[in-house]
């Protein structure tokens, strides 16, 4: 049986090749949610009641900041889609998907009759609402970050959907942040300084400088799956300054190293971005009476970005088994059919 | 256009009024019907059916793909995944040309291994050896080209590294990047053009493909024993039906894994990056090329240090030309006369070896070059504290645990205050990947270099006196101990 030595070879070596690109960064490893995806697998499938409260969920949070330019409302309506429903193949008569739609105001794309582009709610075939103008738009009102397009954020990042999920629900808790006061003219002070930075009536100079507020977070009360955490008890190690305007989070790639007071050999994994935790307890009302846990909604938006990022997937999948099965018979008919011409040649 | 006495005889009428004007039946019966091939070609003889299968396939796949695409830096991105959203089975039509692309590499090289192996180089077969080596150049292009269509990060910023290699060269570097690129830097004029040429070079591949088909046609085909065909009538058997089969089997076998990628694992070989708009001002962390590309990659970066007066990046393009340009001589660099490598003890070795330096290769071209190769032989980080004393820059190293923290902290409280301390982890020193990719840069140079001395001095084993003996040797050696699995 050469020929599957050799396809065994070819195998193991593009397995290789593909092991070769999947080097990450520093940031910490995504996991998935308890239980695994279910679309994940040869025979995966989406979980439609999550795709819908996925929905939901960029609908009422995600989309006041992020877009989703390659996306129309019908898709939701779509054979595999969250909204689908088989009375109504074409999705654009679908009345669920066109209410969908006209929830919400869109500028519409064509002008009207005297050549104003008018706002009016949205139609199965518009695209989903930007709900900026313009990047610079965006940038301008994210604190210089623009946030990127959701469409296919699932394949544009390593680790997919459970990066997602990881970074929707690995925020430090509350308890691990707190703010500290600090007077950033304490370092630099004069020769006359007496030692008491928070003296005001030791310098003039240190008066006239507001002080700033820090948010710290203490990483011994950080864990972070994989990572062994911080080691809080040499002195004041373990402490991670947040920049102002930015959020710590373990999955995102980046360097805390700059950030941290402690054993730079200990730095957190993961950085910064300029998105805060968004998904806290109970932001969305689930009208199945799910309860949204940050967990419950973060994997539920993953699931709902993963059918978005490749709506055509489990079509995919489903089609794989009929080709392998027809190649396969092919491939047995093509064996013997080879050995029969062959039976009499020496070779 | 085959070396071998014509045995068509026109039936019908029609047949043999065509044969007089145009014997183009004639040409197809001797060329893919009776054309005599040796009987003792083994699996990896099928590898030029898979190859012309994966043209064919790449060539039928892309042409619908440009009915969809829209070759401009706006609407790219959007474009092709309209054609995974919105076209019928456009998903599947992209999938397996995206995938098509690797698995065609993936067939080339073995395909090319082949030939080394067995000495298919050699005469009388050099002409059909340099075609083959015209062609794997004319898909490195065309896979280069093609992997600026989609307008995804690693598309424009991977193209940015290529044509900036083009700006390398001495003297017309510079205009001749200007003139590749259509402008200063890469733009819409650039993705217009790539795309023009992408759609153009899959058709002179074709070209050559019959030109390397005539000047396989010519000596026929080279065998595993190397010993030339003797005896047409013991020797070999007709191409067809004996080696369609053959072919056929190994093909299906092929489009089985083809569509294993297609089907459930069809971005495992891309980049994540690729899903993300080109957009000149983001530079990726870590820019690599598709994995077929990576061994030629590491050979770029594997030079660090300039030569007299060749700058370094110079010396890296040079030598990744090389390793291509090497191949094309090669017929003149081995001298030994036995072609194939199963009677060549010493050589087979230092073979066995070059595929692994090639694996290797592809290894380093995909890691960052300042990482570990074995990251478990790393040392621990050290601590370094950097201040100036005396107005001049010092620093004090610490190591160990946690007490090495403690004490570096104690000794940068200890320092005067313009001292300006700073603390910073810095990795051991260790066997890093641009240290092994020089390396095994040597080797791959060196295993041709070697094949020159080998063939003068090594003692090849005793070769058979004709394939057909050849054969009833191993089939009287393999019926006296097992039976034949049939």
């Amino acid at each position: 049986m050469k020929a599957f030595r050799i396809l065994a070879a070819g195998l193991a070596g593009l397995s290789l090749a593909a092991m070769a690109h999947a080097e990450g960064g520093a940031a910490a490893h995504p996991h998935e949610p308890e239980g695994g995806w279910p679309f994940d697998g040869i025979t995966g499938q989406f979980d439609m009641p999550s795709l819908q409260r996925g929905y939901q969920v960029y609908r009422e949070v995600c989309s006041s900041c992020h877009s989703m330019k390659l996306l129309s409302y019908r898709n939701l309506g779509e054979a595999g889609g969250p909204f689908y429903d088989s009375d109504y193949p074409n999705p654009n008569d679908n009345p669920f998907v066109k209410a969908l739609a006209a929830d919400v105001e869109i500028q519409s794309p064509t002008p009207n009759e005297v050549g104003d582009y008018d706002f009016r709610p949205a139609m199965p075939a518009d695209t989903f609402r930007d709900p900026y103008a313009n990047v610079n738009a965006a940038r301008a009102a994210n604190n210089g970050a623009a946030p990127p397009d959701l469409s296919v954020i699932v394949k544009a990042r390593h680790g997919g959907a459970s990066y997602v999920y990881s970074l929707l629900s690995g925020y430090p808790h509350e308890d691990a942040i707190s703010t500290r006061e600090v007077t950033p003219a304490a370092v630099t002070t004069p020769a006359s300084d007496n030692g008491t930075p928070d003296d005001p009536s030791d310098d003039v100079a240190e008066v006239s400088t507001p002080a700033e507020m820090q948010t710290i977070i203490d990483m011994s009360k950080v864990h972070v799956a994989g990572h062994e955490a911080a080691e809080g008890e040499h002195g004041d190690a373990g402490l991670l300054i947040q920049p102002a305007g930015q959020y710590y989070n373990p999955y995102m790639a980046g360097d805390t190293t700059p950030q941290y007071i402690g054993d730079p050999r200990q730095s957190p994994p993961g950085g910064f971005l300029a998105m805060g935790p968004q998904l806290t307890p109970g932001r969305v009302t689930y009208a199945d009476g799910t309860e949204a846990t940050t967990e419950q909604m973060a994997h539920d938006v993953a699931q709902f970005l993963a059918w978005a990022s490749e709506p055509k997937q489990i079509t995919r999948k489903s089609l794989g088994l009929p080709v392998m099965i027809y190649l396969g018979i092919l491939s047995v008919l093509l064996w013997f059919s080879y050995k029969r011409i062959w039976r009499k040649v020496e070779h | 256009m085959s070396g071998h006495e014509s045995s068509y005889t026109p039936n019908t009428g029609f047949e043999k009024w065509l044969d007089k004007r145009l014997p183009i039946i004639r040409f197809a019966n001797d060329t893919a019907i009776t054309f005599p091939t040796p009987k003792n070609l083994n699996y990896w003889y099928t590898f030029g059916g898979i190859l012309a299968i994966c043209l064919v396939v790449q060539i039928l796949t892309g042409v619908i793909l440009a009915m969809h695409y829209e070759p401009n830096v706006n609407g790219a991105f959007a474009s092709v995944e309209r054609i995974m959203r919105d076209v019928p089975f456009g998903w599947l039509l992209r999938y397996i040309h995206s995938n098509g692309a690797s698995m065609f590499f993936f067939a080339v090289y073995i395909h090319m291994f082949r030939g080394l192996y067995y000495g298919s180089y050699k005469a009388p077969r050099e002409v059909l050896w340099i075609l083959g080596c015209v062609i794997f150049l004319l898909m490195i292009a065309t896979a280069f080209l093609g992997y600026m269509l989609p307008w995804g990060q690693m598309s424009y910023h991977g193209a940015n590294v290529i044509t900036s290699l083009f700006g390398a060269i001495p003297l017309i570097g510079e205009s001749l990047q200007t003139w590749i690129l259509g402008g200063p830097s890469i733009g819409n004029q650039t993705l217009q053009r790539f795309f023009s040429l992408h759609y153009l070079l899959p058709f002179m591949i074709a070209a050559v493909v019959i030109l390397h088909i005539w000047a396989l046609h010519v000596p026929g085909n080279n065998n595993p024993t190397g010993v030339e065909v003797q005896d047409v009538e013991k020797d070999t058997v007709p191409f067809h039906p004996y080696y369609t089969i053959k072919d056929g089997f190994a093909i299906a076998l092929y489009l089985m894994l083809f569509a294993a990628f297609v089907f459930y694992a069809p971005n495992a070989l891309g980049h994540a990056d690729q899903a993300i708009e080109a957009n000149p001002l983001v530079t990726p962390a870590h820019i690599v090329p598709e994995w077929y590309m990576l061994p030629f990659y590491a050979i770029l970066r594997a030079i660090t240090f300039d030569l007299g007066p060749i700058p370094a990046k110079l010396l890296g393009v040079i030598f990744m030309f090389a390793a291509i340009a090497i191949l094309f001589v090669l017929p003149w660099l081995d001298t030994s006369k036995v072609k194939s490598m199963r009677y060549r003890p010493v050589a087979r070795q230092f073979f066995f070896g070059f595929v692994v330096v090639c694996l290797l290769l592809g290894w380093c071209g995909a890691k960052a070059p300042d990482a570990a190769v074995i990251p478990a032989l790393q040392g621990d980080k050290v601590l370094v504290v950097s201040y100036t004393e005396n107005g001049q820059e010092a620093t004090s190293e610490y190591k160990g645990g946690g007490e090495a923290y403690l004490d570096a902290k104690r000794f940068m409280a200890s320092l005067p205050e313009d001292a300006n301390p700073s603390l910073a982890a810095v990795a051991a020193p260790t066997f890093q990947f641009a240290q092994l990719s020089l390396i095994l840069t040597i080797c791959y140079f060196g295993y041709f270099f070697m094949l020159f001395f080998i063939g003068l001095t090594e003692k090849p084993k005793e070769l058979p006196e004709s394939i057909h003996k050849s054969v009833l040797k191993r089939h009287k050696a393999s019926t006296a101990t097992a039976v034949p699995a049939e």
